[in-house]
């Protein structure tokens, strides 16, 4: 455990010391912010028009979500957002170590294969999670200008934290299969990709096939926490699911090690 | 301390290393000598544990380096063929991270970092970041971060590679101060480096051993040994094997010349026999030309040279 902290304190340190932390969450955020506001003005026109409809007719205006409305597709762009965003933090925990030859310090040193692991990827989920808090001020916009049902911003933060997890968990298991950073982070953009569409096969392929694809489909059970449920079967999918990935992370390391030829 | 036993390494079906077999006392310094490609880092990196031989063991300090390797690797102190920096660190945090996971007490590193930058003449680049120093301090970084952790084995691949003159020497200096204590191997394609810093030699190529002595003796035996060189005009194939055929010639090698007549020979006589009068007959006698004969003392180059290139020559 105590190399695992060794190893995350150098890796987060080693992310704030370049300029790739600091740009890809500029990046994120100035995404994020014009989401929220494409998000939120489409909202409030609506809300105006069945406002002055409401008037017109001389009915109660009919109630309107902010909640359903605006914060969820909000949410859910965020996590589209994160499959382009997520790989630019992870490719390079392990691709670059085979690089620079630091892999040869680590793999000689009484360090554990695992014990690397965790730590890399606990150093890129804080990064991810600092990332996430930033998007925190567009929910403080909206606590400041109206009454958001705060449970259903902490399930969507609590869903993004998981779901992150999960991409991360990805992102390193690739990051140790080439010794190039752009080709690991390609090949992660892509299989993150393919774990968000195989939900829509749910609706072509058979009942059996398709509620299997839409399981493992990372983006349909984000969705859940989004509307406000969280489901013990979403939590469950995607801690094994980050939990597997870390494990073939370490498979990958240790078949390095034990390869005779 | 250090004991490989009929080591085989074999990438894909390029054979690296092939049936290795030496061993190394506690404080002594091995000398690994090779050219390119002969498969020194392989070995180096079978021993360290990071990556497994194909066939054969290997072993330091009674643990096995496959199936021991965290005791293993507690043991030792490696520095690769590219020093394994993190750019962005500062000196000073990068030796106490290696600190770290090699298992050393944070109170105790406090101290041994300045100790060791010390040692290794680095104190004045403690604050500056790795990726701003030269290639010769960046392999002081590297030399500091092997022996961070006081490792009672040393696995040196090329120490002195990209220092300067004054630099060469203070770090032979420093090895051969660490000798004793530590047991040490370092790789190396100067001859003089391992003259001036080992104990022991063990000159490999294309994989194998071709020679293991003590430097002491490897360059007697080299001082020892007549040669002479001779240049003979004549058909190449058959001036060669009459000379070999010669009472007292060991071997014989041919040799490049600059001069359009003539091939050079290398001629490698027994101690004390002087075959220059019965060379000169046979020469005379067949009708050749004798444009050149002079008496050789055989360098350590040329030693390293010779034992590594036979090979080559035997087909021919
Ligand atoms: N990872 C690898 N995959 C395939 N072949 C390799 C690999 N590493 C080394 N080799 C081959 O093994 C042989 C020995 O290489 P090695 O690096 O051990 O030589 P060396 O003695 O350290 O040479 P140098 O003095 O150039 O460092 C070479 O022919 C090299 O091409
Ligand atoms: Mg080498």
């Amino acid at each position: 455990m105590r190399n695992t902290w060794i190893i995350f304190r150098r890796e987060l340190r080693s992310y704030f010391s370049s300029p790739l932390a600091y740009a890809v969450m500029a990046g994120f955020l100035l995404i994020a912010g014009f989401f929220f506001y494409a998000i939120l003005t489409s909202f409030l026109n609506t809300a105006l028009r069945s406002e002055m409809q409401a008037q017109y007719y001389r009915m109660a205006p009919p109630p309107i979500n902010v909640n359903l409305m605006a914060l969820r597709p909000f949410f859910h762009n965020l996590a589209v957002v994160l499959i382009f965003t997520v790989p630019l933090i992870t490719m390079r925990l392990y691709a670059e170590e085979f690089r620079n030859g630091t892999i040869e310090l680590l793999m000689t040193s009484p360090v554990r294969n695992w014990e690397t692991v965790l730590g890399k990827a606990l150093a890129a989920f804080v990064l991810y999670a600092s990332l996430i808090a930033g998007t925190l001020v567009y929910a403080a916009i909206l606590f400041l200008s109206g009454k958001p049902e705060p449970g259903q911003i902490i399930t969507s933060y609590i869903g993004l934290l998981l779901l992150g997890g999960a991409f991360v968990a990805v992102g390193i298991f690739l990051s140790t299969l080439t010794e190039n950073q752009i080709v690991a982070g390609f090949l992660t953009i892509i299989l993150l990709l393919l774990f968000w569409v195989v939900g829509w096969a749910d609706e072509f392929a058979g009942p059996g096939v398709g509620s299997v694809l839409a399981y493992v489909s990372l983006l349909s059970h984000f969705d859940e926490f989004a509307k406000g449920v969280i489901d013990l079967k979403d939590v469950v999918l995607y801690l094994s699911f980050i939990g597997f990935f870390l494990f073939l992370t370490h498979l990958s390391l240790e078949s390095k090690r034990w390869r005779t030829r | 301390m250090i004991d490989i036993s009929h080591l085989t390494k074999v990438y894909g079906t390029k054979t690296a290393v092939q049936d290795i077999t030496f061993s190394v006392g506690r404080g002594e310094i091995l000398g690994f000598l090779g050219p390119n490609a002969a498969g020194k880092t392989t070995t180096m990196r079978i021993l360290t544990c990071f990556m497994p031989a194909t066939s054969g063991r290997a072993s330091i300090a009674g643990f096995d380096v496959f199936g021991q390797s965290m005791e293993v690797r507690r043991r030792i102190g490696y520095l690769p063929e590219n020093p394994p920096l993190y750019s962005e660190m500062t000196v000073e945090k990068y030796l106490a991270f290696v600190g770290g996971i090699k298992g050393m007490d944070p109170r105790l590193l406090k101290t041994r970092v300045p100790e060791v930058m010390e040692r290794t003449s680095i104190r004045t680049e403690a604050g500056r970041i790795i990726k701003h120093l030269s290639k010769g301090y960046r392999q002081r970084v590297g030399i500091a971060q092997a022996l961070i952790h006081n490792p009672e084995v040393l696995i040196l691949d090329e120490p002195t590679v990209g220092l300067d003159p004054k630099q060469i020497i203070e770090v032979r200096e420093l090895i051969r101060g660490l000798g004793g204590d530590h047991t040490i191997i370092l790789s190396t394609h100067i001859l003089p480096e391992v003259s001036m810093t080992c104990s022991r030699v063990i000159i490999i190529n294309e994989g194998r051993i071709v020679a293991s002595d003590t430097t002491e003796n490897l360059t007697r035996r080299l001082r020892g040994s007549d040669n002479l060189y001779v240049e003979v005009e004549g058909p190449e194939e058959s001036v060669e094997t009459r000379i070999r055929a010669l009472g007292g010639v060991t071997a014989v090698s041919r040799r490049k010349t600059e001069k359009r007549r003539g091939n050079g020979y290398l001629i490698e006589t027994e101690i004390g026999v002087d075959v220059r009068r019965d060379l000169a007959a046979l020469v005379v006698g067949q009708g050749w030309g004798l444009l050149e004969m002079r008496p050789v003392g055989m360098s350590l180059e040329e030693v390293f040279l010779h034992l590594t290139t036979r090979e080559e020559e035997v087909p021919a």
